[in-house]
């Protein structure tokens, strides 16, 4: 079985202490440089939308957290189905520039879809997902099936 | 003189183990848009709200800087994709810029930076007296 590895964000180091002519080791990146005269643009292949999302569990939820950050909430669609949490939407477009020049374009525009398969039996009816500062997290109540439950063994 | 012998330190410390004054940040995706009245900038930080950013201008460069809000769920992690690094992202302005007049908002973790160009840099006609 092949270990997929989620693609991460360039890492930056940066060394406060030494100061900027030493230490600052940040990229510096030209608001006015247009990224798109790059010869580097050809190899970059299609890139899906694959938003990061962290699944928690207590004794009675099972809480997923997404990052899907500038979206309306009317743009995401939450669905639950034969134990599996469905999280989909499309960026429609990345802002409303119309009449400016793009210099530099790294945000996703487009679909995106999670399929979670949830850790636990939920109720279904009782699944709230709240959406703030870019992340969505979604509430599933355990079914009383699922929930931990002390049995007490008798040893004779 | 006090800074070379600082580093001369930070470097030999290197050898032996990670240098512990280093801090790590990942690089919110941006993007950038030009206009003949100034710039516009969009930056990714989900999870980054009004009291965890930064943003300075210092010399000709920008400087955004995220802080995560810790949100305790008090439950067991399970799977985690998302990162714990606090953003960065430094960018070097374009000298038209007006530094006094930018404005920058933060709605659902995406900053957006508006860089207008100084009067004096826009694109004028001149009009020529007999």
């Amino acid at each position: 079985m092949i270990e997929l590895t989620r693609w991460q964000r360039p890492e930056v180091s940066v060394w406060p202490g030494v100061g900027r002519l030493f230490g600052l080791r940040d990229e510096l990146d030209r608001l006015f440089e247009n990224q798109f005269n790059e010869l580097n643009l050809g190899s970059q292949p299609e890139r899906l939308w694959n938003p990061a999302v962290d699944i928690y569990e207590d004794a009675n939820n099972v809480f997923v957290k997404a990052e899907l950050p500038g979206l309306k909430k009317e743009d995401i669609e939450v669905s639950l189905e034969d134990g599996v949490l469905a999280v989909s939407g499309e960026r429609k477009s990345a802002s409303n520039q119309t009449d400016a020049k793009t210099n530099r374009a790294e945000r996703f525009v487009g679909r995106f879809q999670r399929s979670i398969i949830l850790p636990a039996e939920v109720k279904a009816d009782q699944v709230n997902a709240h959406y703030q500062d870019g992340i969505l997290t979604i509430t599933l109540p355990k079914a009383e099936a699922a929930k931990p439950k002390q049995i007490k063994v008798d040893i004779n | 003189m006090n800074t070379i012998e600082k580093q001369n330190e930070n470097q030999t410390a290197a050898t032996q183990e990670p240098t512990p004054t280093a801090q790590s940040y990942v690089s919110p995706e941006v993007n950038i848009y030009e206009t003949p009245d100034g710039y516009v900038l969009e930056a990714e930080m989900p999870g980054v709200n009004k009291t965890g950013l930064d943003i300075a201008v210092e010399a000709n460069t920008l400087i955004i800087q995220g802080r995560r809000s810790q949100v305790d769920l008090k439950a067991d992690l399970l799977y985690r994709e998302s990162g714990s690094e606090d953003y960065r992202r430094v960018f070097e302005l374009d000298p038209a810029i007006d530094t006094a007049r930018i404005e920058a908002k933060l709605e659902q973790g995406v900053l957006t930076v508006r860089l207008p160009k100084s009067e004096r840099a826009k694109p004028r006609k001149v009009t020529v007296t007999d």
